[in-house]
């Protein structure tokens, strides 16, 4: 079965760099991940939010959109796709940890709460659904500038239940604004399942009452997320407006490190999702397409657990903002 | 100089600083052909097209939320809410998201953005046309907030909330809009986002007050004058941040202060006046600080007995600046 897993389909037209380059940005951001729950563990960050289950999507967006061009207005899951885009695992644990220097919010902000101007990664809050709405004024900017940058957003499916989520997919088809809509459904807002949360199986077939497309997409397959992001992401470019992506996912972690999900999810199903874990179905793929050996992946997984471990400690190191900033930043300090 | 009304003085504010700098631009309901239902984009959009001055769906959390986000990408967008009373459903963008995001970012990002809307009763608008409901936002850090009263600090209000960095609600008294006329210099000019004006220069009573009401104590303040009291009137303008320094100078001179607004009293702007003049002016107070404002019903009723009830006139401050001045 070489012969068709080969073929320019299964990989989606992909040289080998870029499937190691994908796999290779997945694995950080499970590390990274990994790293600051470890962290919550051991009681030295008191929150964390995780995107484990979630990596191959982000990853997939993160590598076809323009980084310092294109626009993201980002949820609470997307560390992987902060990472493409150029943000450390430095700055998330300095984030976790409550450090001046973490380059979202100067520790104001609970980790996850990503923005980086710097990335063109707008600030994210907490309450749900907000940043559709920034993601359709972004790109009415850049519309109103005839520029071709691509606005991407996100959200999980829970999130879809928001009003803001039509008044933006509405607002972006009405003027075929270059925005792209991620629903990154992994079944769950916290505890309540899908079937609460809405009354059809897919989200993307919301899509139809926009009169744009609405495609689904397996989550857990990174070569057709890949493929998926390209369409969507050219579209957009080359004027045609937006695309609801709905990609399904798995939530290999409780919601936060504030919840236990053994609570209400059955045993099997969470051991039957571990199986079908992104990183694992990548990994056994590339081996067998032959662009990954056992040995590769040994030796990129110590390089980046060895970032992360200097990435650890020089966070450690970091200070904490001091109580005399607190009053900073209310308004522009300097009046531009 | 030119005399203009109010609405006037908002447009033209607005015109020549879309004709100065091509980021700013406009959103909300109606405000494009029709030129918004009061009538202050009136022209706008001919001279700016359709993308500049733009009519959007009936959505207040998106007309706020999209206005963020242009904001954020480089506009200074103007986003009109069509009565105040309909700027709920944007609560959420605009505290939760346009107050924060300096904050929030450390510095990192700001959102440029005015939002716009026109307030206050005594037009037949009942409920949900009428409502002063200012100090939800007033409490607000990250927001500016200001009231202009008059055709001049109006034009020049509107100027300076499009060049300032932070989000500006920009609260306009819809009985302004067409009753007040004033001097307004053509060109350009800016008045400052956080100073209270001395409208009337007094030494008996101070009074507070904040857009139509302004003229509403003018009005009374002259009735007094006539039997040899003299009242002070001020401005507030700006709500948030609220000019103290300004309320503790004309507080301390008089010693008398009532404090004016359509609003009803219980945690509004009237009482943080109060709170700082306690505060502040203790030991220069003769009488106990008064203030007058709408009664403590969910909103003003329709029927003329009932909206008259209701309304802060200029009888109403008349028969409390005599109670004061006879303390």
């Amino acid at each position: 079965m070489a012969m068709t897993r080969t073929d320019t389909k299964a990989r989606a037209g992909l040289d080998a760099e870029t499937l190691r380059l994908m796999y290779r940005h997945m694995l950080r951001s499970r590390l990274t991940d990994e790293r600051l729950w470890v962290l919550n563990r051991q009681g030295r960050a008191p929150f964390w939010i995780s995107a484990e289950g979630h990596e191959a999507v982000q990853v997939a967006f993160g590598m076809n959109l323009r980084p310092l061009y294109d626009w993201v207005a980002p949820y609470y899951r997307d560390l992987a796709l902060t990472m493409v885009l150029g943000m450390t695992p430095k700055d998330h644990i300095l984030s976790g940890l409550q450090r001046a220097a973490d380059p979202n919010s100067g520790g104001r902000q609970m980790p996850a709460h990503y923005g980086c101007r710097r990335l063109n990664i707008i600030s994210t809050g907490s309450p749900i659904g907000t940043q559709l709405i920034h993601a359709t004024g972004i790109a009415l900017a850049s519309r109103m500038r005839g520029e071709d940058a691509v606005t991407f957003t996100s959200i999980g499916e829970g999130g879809t239940s928001e009003g803001d989520f039509h008044e933006a997919l509405n607002f972006a088809a009405i003027h075929k604004l270059a925005v792209i809509f991620l629903v990154e459904n992994n079944g769950f807002a916290i505890s309540v399942p899908w079937q609460k949360q809405m009354p059809t199986q897919d989200v993307a077939d919301r899509a139809k009452g926009y009169g744009i497309p609405g495609v689904v997409v397996d989550g857990s397959d990174a070569i057709a997320c890949y493929r998926v992001a390209r369409d969507a992401v050219k579209r957009a470019r080359r004027g045609d407006g937006p695309t609801l992506v709905e990609a399904k996912v798995l939530r290999l972690t409780s919601h936060s490190s504030d919840d236990d999900q053994r609570r209400y999810r059955n045993a099997e199903d969470l051991e039957a999702d571990k199986e079908r874990d992104s990183l694992l179905r990548f990994r056994a793929t590339l081996e067998e397409l032959g662009v990954l050996t056992p040995g590769d992946a040994d030796e990129m997984r110590a390089e980046l657990v060895l970032e992360l471990n200097v990435a650890t400690d020089e966070a450690e190191l970091s200070p904490m903002p001091t109580a005399d900033t607190a009053m900073l930043h209310v308004y522009s300090e300097t009046g531009d | 100089m030119p005399v203009k009304t109010y609405i006037e003085a908002i447009r033209d504010g607005i015109r020549e600083e879309m004709r100065r700098d091509d980021r700013v631009m406009i959103l909300g309901e109606d405000v494009g052909a029709k030129g918004g239902v009061f009538g202050v984009t009136e022209g706008l959009q001919k001279e700016f097209g359709e993308w500049r001055v733009l009519d959007s769906p009936l959505a207040e959390s998106l007309i706020v939320g999209v206005a963020i986000g242009a904001a954020m990408n480089g506009m200074r967008p103007i986003a009109e809410i069509q009565f105040q009373d309909f700027i709920l459903p944007a609560v959420d963008q605009i505290i939760s998201e346009a107050a924060k995001m300096r904050y929030r970012s450390n510095g990192d990002w700001g959102v440029p953005m005015v939002v716009r809307s026109p307030f206050g009763g005594g037009v037949h608008g009942a409920l949900y046309h009428s409502q002063s409901i200012e100090a939800i936002f007033a409490h607000i850090p990250g927001l500016r907030v200001v009231v202009p009263s008059s055709p001049y600090d109006a034009k020049g209000m509107i100027i300076a909330a499009l060049r300032d960095p932070d989000p500006v609600l920009f609260f306009e008294h819809k009985r302004c809009y067409r009753a007040i006329k004033g001097e307004v210099p053509d060109g350009d000019y800016t008045v400052p986002l956080d100073r209270a004006r001395v409208v009337r220069e007094g030494t008996d009573i101070a009074v507070f007050s904040y857009g139509m009401m302004v003229h509403s104590s003018l009005e009374a303040v002259d009735r007094l004058a006539a039997d040899g009291f003299s009242c002070e009137v001020v401005d507030l303008r700006s709500l948030r941040p609220i000019d103290r320094e300004a309320i503790v100078a004309s507080a301390s001179k008089c010693g008398k202060v009532l404090i004016v607004q359509e609003a009803n009293l219980a945690v509004s702007v009237a009482s943080e006046v109060a709170a700082i003049i306690a505060e502040e002016c203790f030991d220069s107070l003769d009488a106990p600080v008064m203030r007058l404002g709408g009664p403590e019903i969910p909103a003003m009723p329709y029927a003329p007995p009932l909206e008259q009830f209701y309304l802060v006139t200029p009888d109403k401050v008349e028969v409390k600046l005599r109670e004061l001045a006879a303390y």
